[in-house]
């Protein structure tokens, strides 16, 4: 599968890059935390959950199409799709949007994948509205709650101020990615901006964030974005959720101020995406656990 | 109280939900995409056996349930109560009929059971998987009716009636499989 890869974006002319694997940096995604570890002076160091940042800070210095295979790491993340470290394909093409970059994820798929039809591309609120006959953007959230009831499956305990997104997430997840075609990728685009996190939003339309994600069956293989270059509007939504943590009690990581430089001296316009090599080798061999494909689990490491 | 986080989960871990003790049976991780992440457990609730599915927001806590499963000696029955015996501290304890149910018929004196105790008192009781019980009652065997043909009641020590082959005779000792109730064999005395 890596040399695949590695031939694919040869061809494409996509330079393979490595980036740090410890930063002295955290993402603030309220929702993942990273592993910690020690320098011997006690410096506090982190295991990148991504190597977003990192490869950022190369295309704004100017070198162009990149790619790496990188190991990443996520604090409490093991089950049947998930290991606390697993391996993620990134990469990033300039002057792509996020439909470019979808049918460069799509062509990949072709060549490391048997045979499949046409993926299935539909945006977010074209999504919930086929397979829950809801709109996303504008359903009251009273309605989010009773449509999360009607589910067949066991919801955990959703207060009346739980956020929207929040129910979003869960309804994506438990209500309309098992709807999806077992026998292609499936590609939701356009995600309500509330959920950008590093995505352009729309000019046309600011209430939608240029990212995408790819789904087979209802599992996630991929994440993308039209990428965000505006440094204060970057700062800003780290800062938000800097205090979304702090809310739900979290811890406060440092913030990862070279990204924010390098989006202030400039990044190129491009799309990036990250997909999960580890879920793409389960849809390859047909196994039903992570473990399956993994030399060593986090049980046997 | 003992608390449990969604991270501790694993199966076989007792908890408490809508104030029965369950037994986790199967422990789920789920985390979509960016979003939060979940624990998607099927339990089994100690008292009624059913199993239920519940989900907990990752983070949350529940009330752990005091279970703990112990070795018992069997002692006697009031008529009411079934009586057990800790070997090593001589303390004994009273199930009721609720928690000692079907296996009632299975249990001998003397026999060592597996009783599982929520907050100190007796939820279930198991008895060893074979058991070895005598016949009490049982019409005379047919010369000739080895291994193969047909079977008949014979009423064990403990008042359960099991089938058996038509050779075996009162005062026999048998080997009974207690969770089918099915005969195993005769034991050599």
């Amino acid at each position: 599968m890596l040399t695949q890869i590695r031939a694919f974006f040869a061809q494409r002319q996509v330079l393979e890059v490595e980036t740090p694997i410890l930063s002295n940096a955290a993402g603030s995604d309220p929702h993942i935390e990273c592993l910690q570890t020690a320098l011997a002076d006690g410096r506090r160091c982190y295991l990148n959950s991504s190597p977003e940042f990192a490869m950022k800070r190369l295309l704004a210095a100017d070198v162009g199409d990149i790619y790496q295979v990188s190991r990443v790491f996520r604090q409490g993340e093991q089950g049947r799709y998930h290991n606390p470290e697993f391996t993620l394909l990134e990469w990033y093409r300039l002057d792509f949007d996020h439909f470019a970059l979808m049918d460069e994820v799509e062509a990949l798929l072709q060549q490391l994948l048997p045979e499949f039809p046409p993926a299935l591309k539909l945006s977010y609120q074209q999504a919930f509205e086929r397979f829950l006959n809801l709109n996303p953007l504008t359903a009251a959230v009273a309605e989010l709650h009773q449509v999360i009831e009607g589910l067949p499956v066991s919801a955990p305990h959703f207060p009346e101020d739980e956020s929207r997104d929040s129910l979003l997430d869960w309804l994506m997840s438990q209500g309309v990615a098992p709807c999806f075609p077992l026998d292609r990728p499936t590609f939701i685009y356009h995600y309500p901006a509330s959920q950008a996190s590093l995505a352009r939003l729309s000019i046309d339309d600011p209430s939608i964030a240029e990212r995408f994600e790819c789904y087979w069956g209802e599992l996630e293989l991929a994440n993308g974005f039209h990428e965000l270059l505006d440094a204060a509007e970057q700062q800003a939504r780290f800062e938000a959720e800097l205090q979304q943590r702090q809310v739900q009690g979290l811890a406060q990581p440092p913030l990862d101020y070279n990204l924010i430089a390098a989006l202030q001296a400039g990044m190129p316009a491009c799309a990036g995406v990250a997909l999960g090599l580890d879920r793409l080798l389960m849809v390859l061999s047909g196994a039903e656990h992570i473990r399956d494909v993994l030399a060593f689990s986090i049980e046997r490491a | 109280m003992a608390t449990y986080s969604t991270n501790e989960f694993k199966s076989g871990l007792k908890i408490m939900l809508s104030n029965d003790p369950h037994s986790i049976v199967e422990n789920e991780f789920v985390k979509p995409g960016k979003g939060q992440a979940f624990s998607r457990v099927k339990v089994r609730n100690l008292k009624t056996g059913r199993v239920v599915e519940k989900t907990f927001k990752s983070g949350e806590s529940v009330e752990a349930a005091d279970v703990m499963d112990v070795d018992l000696q069997y002692l006697y029955n009031d008529g009411e109560f079934w009586h057990f015996m800790d070997a090593a501290t001589f303390e004994q304890i009273a199930a009721d009929a609720v928690a000692v149910g079907e296996t009632s018929k299975w249990l001998k004196e003397q026999e060592i059971c597996n009783v599982t105790l929520w907050n100190g008192a007796p939820l279930s009781v198991m008895v060893p998987n074979f058991v070895e019980l005598s016949v009490t009652q049982t019409d005379p065997g047919l010369k000739g009716d080895t291994a193969q043909g047909g079977t008949k009641p014979a009423t064990l020590e403990t008042g359960a009636t099991v089938r058996v082959p038509l050779f075996i005779e009162e005062g026999e000792m048998l080997k009974i499989d207690s969770r089918t109730g099915e005969y195993v064999s005769r034991v050599k005395s």
